[in-house]
């Protein structure tokens, strides 16, 4: 066992046992879904399927249905990819980076979190496969024998670096959540008392037994995938970067981006688990393993990204002047004070200042406090994204160019449905999957959990 | 012919069970298995389990998908139709070589990836439909067991060893017959 200092507060409060964690987390799994849950649910599907039907839509007639024009021809379509995927990048941050830097507190939200990147790399799919205007030729993308010469992709361009990068993260997170889920189905499978259950859990555990030889491969597979998904996740934002920088835009061509990007998606990330966490701890009364500390340690992540960002986002403007290329200055001087200002002031206002107040500790102790400000940075960082690319395509090189953006109410639909599809999933999965990685968390218990170590601080006393 | 007994050790907690193993151990007694619901750490040497190889496996996959992607972008980009992309040529694969290093890396995560998982999941027989494990279903909740396969001689002392360690239970599970080996 790990002793560990008492200084440090306690990660399970209150006098648990290794039954009380899988009762615990079992509750929601055998309970009955409670009435907020049904409610959510329904809000969600519909906005779902408004989705579904803007998504057809789409298909049917073709992207000429959204705002996207001559001049602005990414507009809400990329900003979405890029929000979604950058709040993929939290859950893999969490369960890989965390955990080679033996962080104990990443236990109690890996799963969540990482259940959560692989949702929001799915809604992220969904506008690359559409952007590209005939989604059923999207296997072209993929470099495989046609009948075309062969002609192959270009191997030069970052658009297809990112179809390698985003298909490589989504498959490898799936596969390291799945791996961490089945010790935990197993625990499911050797619970439940209804036949239906118990068959379905036991498939899904892959007949896991907990034998020490199985263990010792799955602490080593989890460190090396670990290992593996760490550069991975720094990665993929970079190369989705890339997509901006590699270009020859004013605004966009900047060797800062791939920097900015990792901690603007690590951010907003953070902000979207503390948004979701907040309410599985309340709705699956899962205080005890989610605690206020928890709740701190992910601000404090976030007052960091938030500062980076913060920092980048001047050293765009100071390397903008001091360039001294004409139209360099303009594009920051149009975000800032161009027909679309408001929504880069929305941007500052969310993303530099907003996550500065954690410097409180009663803020970033408050969980209400918490709750409101992950959802401002969230909306801060979909203007981000906005303001790198409309109103910087709005007004590129040539003045005969320019142009407005309107969003139409295909695109706005589209997005909505993406938050519902996220919010559908993540509901059935709660209801569904062990919400905390419960095997981990009872490795804690003796060292971190709070009776575990009154005990052991008496025992020294006397 | 040896009949062997199976006897099941229960313990309610890691150090108990750490320290029987020890125990059963230094009275040169083998342990078949010990099953928990959450891994045991330093359980390894003392019964007996070698280090795993599987990041060797990892690093193989690794390196194999460094190949295959270096060998797909020469093959396509340099060999079967170099294109001149804006201003870009590919005439050779040295000059092209940065912008192919993103695909490169990615594709030595991806194999190292799901070549090591895969070999997991085959090497532990963790597959859709595989028959549960652990012989007793506490062991993924709150109870860790020593699994023993023994003589008669050797079930009493163990017997003793577990009960003195303070086993929770042990349970004796009925015999097994081991064919003799030539």
């Amino acid at each position: 066992m790990h002793a560990e200092s008492q200084i440090r507060e306690p990660l399970i409060i209150g006098n648990k046992t290794y039954r009380n964690i899988t009762d615990d987390i079992i509750a929601p799994i055998e309970g009955k879904a409670s009435r907020t849950w049904y409610i959510l649910f329904t809000i969600a599907s519909l906005a779902f399927m408004w989705g579904i039907g803007c998504l057809s839509y789409t298909i049917g007639v073709g992207i000429g249905a959204w705002g996207s024009n001559n001049g602005v021809d990414w507009a809400w379509d990329i900003t979405n990819f890029v929000w979604w995927i950058g709040i993929g990048h939290a859950g893999t941050l969490i369960s890989a980076v965390l955990l080679l830097f033996r962080q104990k507190w990443r236990m109690a939200i890996n799963r969540s979190a990482e259940a959560m990147t692989i949702f929001a790399v799915l809604c992220a799919a969904i506008f690359v496969t559409l952007h590209t205007g005939r989604p059923w030729l999207d296997y072209m993308l993929f470099p495989l024998p046609n009948q075309f010469g062969s002609l192959w992709p270009n191997f030069n361009s970052p658009l297809l670096w990112d179809v390698f990068a985003v298909s490589t993260y989504a498959t490898v997170s799936i596969v390291f959540w799945y791996i961490g889920l089945i010790p935990d189905f197993a625990m499911i499978r050797d619970r439940v008392v209804k036949p239906r259950m118990k068959k379905a859990y036991a498939l899904l555990s892959f007949g896991w037994g907990g034998s020490a030889r199985h263990w010792s491969r799955f602490e080593e597979v989890s460190l090396v995938l670990a290992g593996l998904s760490t550069p991975l996740v720094f990665s993929v934002h970079s190369i989705v970067s890339f997509d901006f920088a590699t270009s020859v835009v004013p605004g966009w061509h900047t060797t800062i981006f791939p920097p900015y990007f990792v901690s603007g998606a690590v951010f907003s990330g953070f902000a979207m688990v503390l948004t979701l966490m907040l309410i599985v701890r309340k709705v699956y009364s899962l205080e005890a393993y989610l605690t206020v500390k928890h709740v701190e340690y992910m601000n404090i992540v976030i007052i960091t990204t938030g500062s980076i960002v913060g920092v980048a986002y001047l050293t765009e403007l100071f390397v903008a002047w001091y360039s001294g290329v004409e139209w360099e200055q303009y594009a920051f001087l149009n975000r800032a004070t161009g027909p679309l200002a408001w929504s880069y002031w929305a941007m500052m206002t969310c993303n530099v200042i907003s996550p500065q107040l954690f410097w409180f500790k009663k803020i970033r102790t408050s969980l209400v406090a918490t709750f409101i400000l992950s959802i401002v940075v969230n909306i801060g960082m979909w203007f981000e994204r906005f303001v790198i690319i409309v109103p910087t395509l709005c007004r590129t090189y040539l003045p005969s160019t320019w142009n407005t953006y309107t969003p139409s109410f295909i695109d706005v639909g589209i997005f909505v449905g993406t938050i519902g599809m996220f919010f559908v999933l993540f509901l059935l999965y709660s209801r569904t999957f062990p919400v905390i990685a419960q095997a981990e968390l009872k490795t804690i218990l003796k060292a971190s959990g709070e009776a575990q170590k009154k005990a052991a601080a008496e025992h020294a006393h006397h | 012919m040896a009949t062997k007994q199976i006897i099941h050790g229960i313990f309610g907690d890691e150090e108990p069970l750490l320290d029987a193993c020890k125990q059963l151990r230094a009275s040169g007694i083998r342990i078949k298995e010990v099953f928990s619901p959450f891994p045991i750490h330093g359980i390894d040497p003392i019964i007996g389990v070698p280090r795993t190889r599987i990041a060797i496996c990892a690093f193989i996959y690794g390196i194999t998908g460094m190949a295959l992607a270096t060998l797909m972008m020469w093959y396509m980009m340099v060999h079967d139709w170099p294109n001149d992309i804006g201003g870009k040529p590919n005439w050779t694969y040295y000059m092209n070589v940065p912008a192919f290093i993103p695909i490169t890396f990615e594709s030595t995560v991806f194999c190292a990836a799901h070549g090591m998982s895969l070999t997991y999941l085959l090497r532990c027989w963790l597959v859709p439909g595989a028959k549960a494990k652990n012989p007793d279903p506490r062991t993924t909740d709150d109870k860790f067991m020593i699994y023993l396969e023994l003589n008669d001689e050797q079930s009493k002392k163990a017997d003793e060893i577990l009960r003195s360690t303070g086993a929770e239970e042990v349970n004796y599970k009925g015999t097994i017959t081991i064919e003799p080996k030539y």
